[in-house]
């Protein structure tokens, strides 16, 4: 019964605090939205490059690769003068004597720098093959004049035609495809989080806490109280989430958008009751600040948005931990592979487990402020 | 059981400091026990240590027979924190409802008790406003009425008439006087010393220790002294 009416009160609270309402709902849109016009600018590189003394096919065969431009230059010195300007990415000088190509690089985006060798590469195996092509031919020539009995067939030259079919996504998924699903539980985190962070805070700094535990209110009250209301709350909030984020950033997901608010919902419940234990052990809304990127940040880096295969086991074990790398993985393997909930037992149960763990840290830990 | 406090040689540390050093107090049934003493003197500590919101290290706290801490003794006693302590947002009748519920009273009682305590405080024409536009004396009544919520044995107020008008001051100890002569028992800690003269007995704190207690007239002339403020600045001095 109390919980009830710790969860009424709450949401009564909470909405008729209107900014803190709309903050909650309008922060998350208008940052996924920022986050798909960045992911959305083309990405594709752009390289000049200054040759010195390259021959006319090279040049032709470095235009032909996507993003290249080609400015024959005279001097080397020349060249020079124009990468220090900025003006080229690249110079790449032939010295005719040695059969040798110097490559200077600006190198100030590796991007450019990885495109320049690609493009090069290709030109002079470009440039090998038609010669290998016409002595090939001129040899057929040489061989049909001096006896013209010997048959020679005339294979195909044409080199075969690729098409390419993807099980996920299109040619333009990329590795923000990737990390999407784990940027998407990212944020149902940090939003729900940050607000259930302050819920108790408030409640103590105004007294009304110290009130409360004067009557005959559980510990166990106020914490299952406070978890439903802000549940409420965040099951709208996570459902908000996860739509602007499939739909703003065209998610192509395989497998039901049901499981995907479900496994969001329950990240929710995590954050939240990781929130409102924070917020216990917080003196200050200063100090619950500083809880933020301490609990926040390194949930980014070993969630697996950077793969930790290669890196040592004591890193790994960090990544264990922490909820989202649970929860990174079931959204994965739910978007990506269309796996049902059935299949992901083993995150929902990490989830339930720090869920369980949490709910019970913060019933004792409430002992700070009344000892039964 | 005519004691509804009994604390014995009380003692609480917060690390090295000694916050009370030796504290024996004593509320009975129909009777109203002043708490005074400067600042720091261990008056908070001293109530919190009564609700169960600390543990005394040495000594036994006992409030309506039952050793603290204890969560269901809770449900007997009002309390009136020193802040305010009222949801803003919330308007009056709603944080009234709010605390009755969370004190465990039946909902069908609960409207009768609002409406008592309410007029009680003279908020009755008010309750359904936020508690946002109450001004400081609003608040404060408001503020008590939640501790007279459910009928309670024993009230602990801390600081009750701080912000009040003296017309509603009066009230207010009236009211508290009707409360003690039907038997409720009520500790008092206040800065007005002329109301200290109202309660039936007082307790003066210093350092952590009860350094007097007892009627006001027989504490002005222990001390040989008109008022209980003077008995209150005689006392510092000599334990100086």
């Amino acid at each position: 019964m109390r919980t009830l009416a710790i969860t009424k009160r709450t949401l009564i609270e909470l909405l008729r605090d209107k900014r803190a309402l709309a903050l909650m709902f309008l922060a998350p849109i208008l940052i996924l939205w920022l986050m798909n016009v960045m992911f959305s600018a083309n990405s594709d590189p752009k390289v000049e490059i200054a040759t010195v003394n390259v021959s006319q096919t090279i040049q032709q065969n470095l235009k032909k690769v996507d993003g290249v431009s080609v400015k024959a230059v005279n001097s080397n010195r020349q060249a020079k003068n124009k990468l220090k300007k900025n003006k080229v990415d690249a110079i790449i000088n032939y010295n005719q004597a040695k059969n040798h190509f110097n490559v200077t690089y600006a190198n100030t985006d590796s991007t450019k720098t990885t495109l320049t060798k690609q493009a090069l590469k290709a030109a002079i195996t470009g440039q090998t093959i038609t010669t290998l092509s016409t002595g090939i031919q001129r040899l057929q020539s040489m061989v049909k004049s001096t006896n013209p009995n010997i048959s020679i067939t005339q294979e195909n030259t044409k080199a075969p035609s690729i098409s390419n079919h993807y099980q996920y996504g299109n040619a333009d998924t990329s590795f923000f495809t990737k990390i999407v699903p784990i940027l998407m539980g990212f944020f149902v985190f940090f939003f729900v989080f940050l607000i259930s962070g302050m819920a108790l805070l408030k409640e103590r700094t105004s007294g009304t806490f110290d009130r409360l535990l004067a009557t005959p209110v559980r510990r166990s009250e106020i914490v299952f109280g406070y978890m439903l209301s802000y549940g409420i709350i965040s099951i709208l909030q996570s459902t908000v989430i996860v739509l602007t984020t499939v739909w703003l950033l065209k998610i192509e997901v395989v497998g039901s958008i049901i499981n995907i608010i479900i496994i969001s919902v329950l990240l929710a419940f995590v954050a939240l009751a990781f929130g409102i234990l924070m917020s216990t052990l917080a003196n200050s809304e200063f100090q619950m600040m500083q809880f933020i990127p301490l609990v926040v940040v390194p949930q980014i880096f070993f969630s697996g948005i950077i793969p930790l295969d290669s890196m040592a086991s004591w890193v790994q074990y960090i990544g264990k931990i922490l909820p989202l790398t649970y929860t990174g993985d079931a959204l994965t393997q739910i978007i990506m592979y269309g796996k049902g909930l059935t299949s992901l037992g083993t995150d929902i149960l990490a989830l339930l487990i720090f869920l369980l763990i949490l709910l019970w840290l913060n019933i004792i830990g409430l002992k700070r402020y009344r000892k039964v | 059981m005519q004691r509804l406090i009994e604390l014995t040689h009380l003692n609480k540390k917060f690390g090295n400091r000694t916050i009370l050093h030796d504290i024996s107090l004593t509320v009975n049934r129909g009777e109203i026990v002043g708490l005074i003493g400067p600042s720091g003197s261990g008056k908070t500590t001293t109530i919190k240590t009564m609700l169960g919101m600390e543990k005394a290290n040495q000594g036994t706290a006992l409030v309506l027979g039952k050793q603290m801490p204890n969560r269901k003794v809770l449900g007997n006693i009002g309390y009136m924190a020193q802040s305010d302590a009222l949801y803003e947002s919330l308007n009056a009748k709603e944080n009234l409802k709010f605390f009755g519920e969370m004190k465990g009273v039946t909902s069908k009682q609960l409207q009768k008790e609002i409406t008592h305590v309410s007029s009680v405080v003279n908020l009755t024409s008010s309750l359904n406003q936020r508690v946002s536009n109450y001004s400081g004396g609003m608040k404060r009544r408001l503020s008590l009425a939640i501790a007279l919520l459910g009928h309670p044995e024993l009230l602990i107020l801390d600081e009750p008439t701080v912000g009040i008008d003296p017309a509603l001051r009066r009230q207010i100890w009236h009211e508290l006087i009707n409360l003690r002569n039907q038997g409720q028992g009520i500790l008092i800690t206040t800065h007005v010393m002329d109301e200290t003269e109202l309660t039936d007995r007082v307790a003066l704190l210093l350092h952590g220790d009860v350094i007097a207690f007892a009627s006001p007239q027989e504490l002005e002339k222990q001390y040989g002294v008109p008022t209980i403020e003077d008995v209150f600045l005689k006392a510092e001095k000599e334990e100086d």
